[in-house]
């Protein structure tokens, strides 16, 4: 179709074809990479490494899982990948996250950005992706990342093959012992095991193992022979999750540590203009107060105390530069954006042109908003005789290792990234200022290791955000059929801030998060655009779970919502005659069936519905609402998702739920808001997340259409609000087009 | 100053008035408990005391003081769960985790109370410990399975 070829030409801003063309001659990937296994400069005597996913030590296998558990059950997962080919007992297996290294570079994050369609799943679309995020990842990007949904699409082939040249090298080691040929012998749990019943562990193997040389293209398994893969198994975290035994960056404890915390001006950028360093230091356990960026930091032997001493500093904070109130930046983006799209996707048709017909147009609006991790921001930081420690819960630990010998001056091979458990991550976590922070206290107090702890009120204030972003849209509809979609989405933009404000580089080209994921959506609208325009950045933005995805996922199909009832079309219905992706479609027909949809309602209910297709993943949910005296009540969710392969159902489903619960956080009670130049919130009270006693039963359904394996960490967000929206539209009558929605309804 | 935490006491030097979250977390190394909002509001920080669930970062350790406080690592071990932290792990409750050391706390303590809760006394006892990244559905199912073993 013809959608495809003018997305290609949009999407090849991102590098061009220097780098498709060089992508294509590097070769397959294999598990002797150029780069040397990072294990190897780790190695306790009596440990082995056998690939760079595989430790085995004298107590048992240990596998590396490099990407950051923050949740969403990746490294159970990934553990999975490997532990199915290498053949090991569930209950035996340990996991590491590993030292920060290039070997552990993330592909698939940069797969998502190849010139392709979304829905192309072709041989030819794939090998562009594999290149794309080969070159970009391994010889550009070069970074050890966690996000994008992108784990498991990165992970997917490597770790299998990772796990089975493991095992290929211990049935190796085992033939060596035995004095016969290693194809004779098999393997059962962690055990070589001869045909004469000689069963030799693994753990003996090892040292003899690890010198022969792996595989670099060993066979997999058949999907038919998977025993962990596919299967619901244990998340390898979840006893010592569920005993307070799990550690995270703030459970850290060094000998002789000292404990900080930070205060840093809520004026965003503007620096601290004086403070009372001795009234911080006359606060009992207070040992030290350091000046940071726009901030000070007080160390002391208690988090407490070093808070106490925090509040004691009496900062006369600068002004900021920027709008004074979010109205003043809501008018700014209305009146003042630029005068050029960032990009424009003129997908079909031309919604310029559309003679007769009923058209309309609407606005929508979405706040700022916190990640709000469950865990404040925090490190443990530690400069000692020239070498530099870092213990952190990161998305990113190639950038902190990278921050880090800026900071320090230390060469990188000296600063080490210990990566911990994170209590939420959201996007939040791959940013480096609150490492910088701790870093800069451990460079004055060299020789002591300090813990910084964000209390959460900086948490809130001192976030990289969702950005407030405005939709308009024109839809228009012709002979009762929605015909016509126009929308132009001003945000500001969240790589400008990030590479620009935090980074001091150019992102190159338009920020394909200021509209995603609405080019991708596979609607055959006979006149469809989207144009981006970005406006100036306020407050600093982010990643947030989703990025562009959730407010676009709003604006998009609410818009599609007031298209169908515009027409006199069934929504859902509407979306099955667009949508030209079968996949895509099974998933709404799925919603469809499990919420009876077009079944007789009792009064005041209504169903809603929203399909969003982001990260790889079509993802459709139905809401059913009732309206009652007490406000709008969510009686029920049911959501559809298509991951290709589903590795692990119940974290799948975890992960579904969770997103969608996230992102009713948004759409019903999540908002920051500027005054006075600043955050007007700070605390759960005035930031509020959503309650268990107002989270209805969610229904989940797996779908394995697709060819390709995506990720779930994200895709169950988006669809969340303009769900929710549209049932209420259907429940009440009342169109909601600004977030969050309980500035304009009540709910139970 | 001396405080009885699972079972055994401690000396503890601070001042009265420190929060006994940070007692537990900065003095005595006891990390289960965990600091999310500092102001009673989220519910990552609930330890039991006298066997009432309490938000240990808004209760001074004076307050506390010849009282018996248990943590998430005295509710039970990973050798010797409690029932509801068997609850927890049968229906793989915990995501990031972060917030589940207080959702066990409080549930272990209601369901203390309560040992056979209906729907709407589990979400009114529930809902005032936070999850981020809502594990709202599974915490439910995981407290009705525990009551139903304690029954």
């Amino acid at each position: 179709m013809m959608r495809k070829a003018i997305k290609i030409a949009r999407r090849t801003f991102l590098l061009g074809t220097v780098a498709v063309s060089g992508g294509l001659a590097v070769g397959y990937w294999n598990i002797k990479d150029p780069i040397e296994n990072p294990l190897l400069a780790h190695l306790a005597d009596g440990e082995y490494a056998l690939t760079p996913y595989v430790k085995i030590t004298q107590t048992g296998v240990t596998i590396i899982t490099p990407r950051a558990e923050m949740g969403q059950g990746v490294q159970s997962t990934l553990a999975a990948l490997v532990a199915e080919e290498l053949d090991v007992a569930w209950d035996s297996i340990k996991m590491e996250h590993g030292p920060e290294s290039k070997a552990y570079v993330n592909t698939g994050i940069y797969g998502e950005v190849a010139p392709i369609d979304v829905t192309d799943e072709s041989d030819t679309a794939n090998t562009l992706r594999w290149a794309f995020g080969n070159v970009l990842g391994k010889l550009v990007a070069n970074v050890q990342t966690t996000g994008g949904s992108s784990a498991i699409v990165d992970g997917f082939r490597k770790m299998r093959l990772a796990g089975a040249a493991a095992r290929i090298v211990l049935l190796k080691a085992g033939a060596q012992s035995l004095n016969i040929d290693w194809k004779q012998l098999k393997t059962d749990n962690g055990f070589v095991v001869a045909k004469n019943g000689t069963r030799l562990s693994y753990n003996e193997l090892a040292e003899v193992a690890a010198s022969i040389p792996p595989p670099t293209n060993p066979k997999l398994k058949p999907k038919s022979q998977w025993k962990y893969l596919g299967k619901s198994m244990p998340r390898l975290d979840i006893v010592e999750k569920s005993t307070g035994t799990a550690k995270f960056a703030i459970d850290v404890r060094l000998p002789n540590m000292l404990y900080a915390t930070v205060r840093t001006n809520p004026q965003r950028g503007a620096k601290c203009g004086g403070y009372n360093k001795q009234k911080a230091l006359a606060v009992p356990g207070v040992k030290e107060v350091i000046e940071v960026d726009n901030g000070v930091a007080v160390v002391a032997t208690n988090t407490w105390y070093a808070m106490r001493g925090a509040d004691a500093l009496d900062c006369k904070w600068e002004m900021s530069s920027y709008q004074r109130s979010s109205e003043a930046i809501y008018e700014e983006a209305l009146n003042n954006h630029e005068d050029k799209p960032d990009s424009v996707h003129n997908l079909s048709g031309d919604p310029d042109s559309i003679e007769g017909g009923d058209s309309v147009n609407v606005e929508y609006r979405v706040p700022y908003l916190s990640h709000a991790t469950m865990e404040p921001m925090g490190a443990t930081a530690l400069l000692k005789d020239g070498r530099f420690d870092i213990w952190v819960g990161t998305q990113s630990p190639t950038l902190i290792r990278r921050r880090s010998s800026e900071l320090t001056g230390l060469d990188e091979k000296n600063c080490h990234v210990h990566t911990l458990f994170m209590g939420g991550g959201f996007g939040r976590r791959s940013e480096s200022d609150f490492t910088d922070q701790a870093t800069k206290v451990a460079m004055e107090l060299e020789g002591t290791p300090v813990k910084m702890t964000w209390t959460r009120e900086e948490d809130i204030v001192q976030d990289f955000f969702r950005p407030l972003s405005i939709a308009k849209a024109k839809i228009v509809a012709k002979e009762s059929k929605g015909v016509g979609l126009d929308i132009k989405v001003i945000s500001s933009s969240v790589m400008d801030s990030k590479f620009a404000d935090r980074w001091g580089m150019d992102f190159p080209g338009p920020d394909p998060t200021l509209v995603q994921p609405m080019p991708d959506q596979p609607y055959d609208l006979d006149h469809y655009r989207v144009t981006g325009y970005k406006s100036p950045i306020n407050l600093p933005v982010g990643s947030w779970r989703s990025v562009g995805c959730s407010q676009n996922g709003f604006f998009h199909e609410s818009a599609l919502d007031e298209l169908a009832y515009l027409a006199g079309e069934d929504p859902l219905k509407m979306r099955l005659r667009l949508l030209s992706h079968e996949p895509s479609l099974e998933v709404v027909r799925a919603v469809k069936d499990m919420s009876g949809w077009g079944r007789k309602l009792p009064e005041g209910h209504g169903l809603g519905v929203a399909f969003v297709h982001s990260f790889g993943v079509p993802t459709a949910q139905v809401f059913e609402v009732s309206q009652s005296k007490f406000g709008i009540k969510l009686e029920k969710i049911w959501a559809a998702v298509d991951v290709g392969i589903a590795l692990d159902p119940q974290n799948i489903e975890a992960q579904v739920t969770g997103g969608i619960i996230y992102g009713l956080s948004a759409a019903i009670m999540g908002q920051i808001t500027v005054e006075d130049g600043q955050v007007a919130q700070s605390n759960f009270h005035d930031f509020e997340i959503l309650r268990l006693y107002q989270t209805p039963e969610i229904e989940v359904k797996i779908l394995e259409n697709q060819r390709n394996i995506s990720g779930i960490g994200e895709p169950g967000t988006p669809p969340a609000a303009p769900a929710l929206a549209n049932a209420i539209f259907a429940a009440t009558g009342q169109r909601i087009r600004e977030l969050p929605m309980n500035k304009f309804i009540d709910f139970v | 100053m001396r405080i009885n935490v699972n079972g055994n006491t401690h000396n503890v030097d601070v001042q009265d008035e420190m929060p006994l979250l940070w007692v537990l977390r900065d003095e005595l190394g006891i990390t289960g408990p965990k600091y999310g909002c500092g102001i009673a509001l989220c519910g990552s920080c609930t330890v039991h005391v006298d066997g009432h669930a309490i938000r240990s970062c808004s209760i001074s350790v004076k307050q506390v003081e010849g009282k018996s406080i248990t943590t998430i690592e005295g509710l039970g071990t990973p050798d010797a769960l409690h029932a509801v932290q068997e609850a927890w792990i049968e229906h793989q409750v915990a995501q990031c985790g972060y917030c589940q050391s207080g959702q066990i706390m409080a549930a272990a303590a209601f369901l203390m109370r309560n040992a056979n809760p209906t729907d709407d006394q589990i979400d009114q006892a529930m809902s005032a410990n936070l999850c981020r990244c809502g594990t709202y559905p599974r915490i439910r199912a995981a407290i009705k399975s525990a009551a139903s073993k304690l029954n």
